[in-house]
């Protein structure tokens, strides 16, 4: 029988790693996270695991990159600036095709932004790749059960594709606490790590070398196709979403993370007023379900985006449902009070509802 | 009478295995007797087959890409925290870092000092040619006062950009460092004892007793705009005197 415990959203993130197979950890302290890094630091020297606090996030990353050269499984979290300190790092994990796992628990606002408050102000920053024109899969969890299966999915599809992959959650999914079945998630077979830096007297006398130098291991052209062609495969094979009442709404409220829950009340709220208003969830903010989404708004026929922040999920939408569905949005306006504790209410989502109704 | 020595074909050392062959460095550069070094070392001591080397970005790379054992290269600056983690999750692989002179004194210099203060069991190998060869030749942490570069137009000027920077020099008094030294290559002589430094540094990672840099002076013809004979006496005359060689750290035990 699995075992069933109680966790915050960060300690999910660390046990799944565990569970994952992963003992490499890498992280410089930053809120609303750092929890990630104690549950670390605390268990993964009894594992024989590796965990090491850094000179700071730049470093973090590039650690990420030193462990997983060795074909090991690596984590790192770290909040919004420290993903931004992270820029470089990823992208020559992803030009020289180094797998890893970055979680981001984003904090509120640019700059500093608000250490210790709720906001999903990174949406458009973590979903539009690296600089370098390509791509990563980033995972929105919704719940902590859900942090706990990503996490593992996560390792997953970096090690199918040989892609950095990104899981995104928030100050509130990271620090609430929630049920959880502690289990290793079989997701299928992967390839061999056989690119792995060993040294030659393990590989039989073959040498490796990874560069991210573009174009010197390919013809340029040649990178690129190469790397177009992994997306497409991620693209076809591994965009998800998740819908809930949606078959018969006259209204589709688009939400991701926090405000995805806060958007499923205020569904139920509305249904049990009589007013058909369905969600629709993506799981992959890239690669985005463009078409299940046109889909459903075609059906539907209005279009809601929910999200606490100035508008970034708000432009996925609407280039996903262009010429099928007007798109109205529910942003950071509409907290319900103007300091950091600020919230969207499923009552606001509602009235909301209501009047486009 | 003179006697001769009876031809042997016992080797006295083998020769440099590259994977690309030429290396590519301009003439004159130095960084193709370095990486001979260290290839010829790495034979010397036995660990080839284990040693995994992490290049850097800049013209140190090149030499990384033609080692014949595996090799990570391409970001400028980070080679020793790359190393470090590397290092921790295959403690028993042998892995160096090559950097610039810019990567360990300027973009470099957190991660360099940070890893050297851990005491990480990693070697950093450093190439100190006075200036950024690869991007034309700009000021670097190295370049000497007066020396004239693309971003110091009227020569290196204290006032303006500062002294310059002694790398083994900063992180020698750290704890977590076994060993830091410099050598040069431009003559013979020096070429053996800077093999014999090199070789001090890597075997402070074999016994596991922390940190090693070695530093090596290194010509730059193109950059610097002298013939390489002009650049040897350069280095004799001008480099010298601002960059002591020695070992600075040389523990046999852990403190």
């Amino acid at each position: 029988m699995t075992e069933r415990i109680l966790s915050t959203g960060n300690d999910a993130v660390a046990r799944a790693a565990i569970y994952a197979g992963c003992k490499n950890y890498f992280g410089y302290p930053i809120t609303p996270q750092s929890e990630i890094a104690h549950y670390m630091a605390r268990e993964l020297p009894k594992i024989g695991g590796c965990f090491l606090q850094s000179e700071g996030e730049y470093a973090a990353a590039y650690m990420l990159l030193g462990a997983a050269l060795s074909g090991e499984r690596a984590l790192t979290s770290t909040s919004s600036p420290g993903v931004a300190l992270m820029q470089e790092p990823l992208s020559m994990m992803i030009t020289a095709e180094i797998p890893a796992v970055v979680v981001d628990t984003q904090r509120l606002g640019p700059g500093t932004g608000t250490g210790g408050q709720q906001g999903q102000t990174d949406y458009s920053f973590v979903t539009r790749g690296v600089y370098g024109g390509i791509h990563y899969p980033v995972l929105a969890p919704y719940s902590v059960s859900e942090i706990f299966e990503f996490v593992q999915l996560a390792f997953h599809i970096a090690d199918k594709y040989r892609v950095l992959t990104m899981v995104l959650t928030d100050f509130i999914l990271g620090r609430m606490t929630e049920y959880l079945e502690l289990k290793t998630f079989a997701f299928g077979p992967l390839p061999e790590k056989d690119w792995a830096l060993k040294g030659k007297a393990h590989k039989g006398g073959r040498t490796d070398f990874l560069l991210t130098v573009t174009g010197m291991m390919l013809d340029i052209p040649g990178f690129f196709a190469h790397q177009q062609e992994k997306s497409n495969r991620i693209i076809d094979s591994e965009t998800r979403y998740e819908t809930y009442k949606a078959e018969d709404a006259d209204l589709l409220i688009v939400a991701y993370g926090y405000t995805a829950r806060v958007s499923k009340r205020a569904v139920n709220m509305a249904r049990e007023q009589g007013i058909k208003a369905g969600l629709f969830r993506p799981i992959t903010l890239w690669p985005f379900p463009k078409e299940a989404l046109k889909r459903e708004a075609l059906k539907a026929g209005k279009v809601l985006v929910v999200e606490d922040s100035p508008g970034g999920l708000a432009e996925d939408v609407k280039s996903a449902v262009e010429g099928v569905s007007p798109v109205h949005f529910l942003g950071i306006q509409a907290r319900h009070t103007a300091s950091p504790e600020g919230l969207i209410f499923p009552e606001r989502i509602l009235q909301e509802v209501r009047e486009l109704l | 009478m003179s006697q001769k020595t009876a031809i042997t074909k016992k080797p006295i050392c083998k020769r440099p295995t590259f994977r690309m062959l030429p290396l590519g460095f301009c003439s004159g550069c130095h960084y193709g007797i370095i990486y001979r070094l260290l290839d010829e070392v790495i034979q010397e001591m036995g660990v080839k087959g284990d040693a995994i080397c992490i290049g850097g970005g800049g013209c140190s790379m090149i030499g990384a890409m033609a080692m014949d054992i595996d090799t990570f290269g391409g970001p400028h600056g980070p080679g020793a925290a790359i190393a470090s983690a590397l290092k921790r999750v295959s403690p028993n692989a042998f892995i160096f870092a090559v950097q610039g002179d810019g990567e360990q004194g300027a973009i470099g210099l957190g991660s360099f000092v940070a890893t050297a203060a851990r005491g990480e069991n990693i070697t950093v190998i450093t190439m100190n040619n006075a200036c950024y060869g690869m991007t034309g030749g700009q000021l670097a942490p190295t370049t000497l006062l007066g020396m004239v570069t693309p971003t110091t137009p009227e020569g290196r000027d204290h006032g303006m950009s500062g002294y310059p920077m002694h790398g083994p020099e900063l992180v020698a008094p750290l704890k977590g460092v076994a060993y830091a030294a410099r050598g040069t290559v431009h003559t013979p002589a020096n070429r053996q004892k800077s093999k014999k430094m090199l070789k001090n540094a890597f075997q402070k990672q074999q016994q596991r007793l922390g940190f090693g840099v070695v530093e090596f002076l290194s010509a730059c013809p193109t950059n610097w705009k002298l013939s390489p004979t002009d650049c040897i006496q350069f280095i004799e005359e001008k480099m010298l005197p601002e960059f002591p060689l020695g070992e600075f750290k040389n523990i046999e035990r852990k403190e």
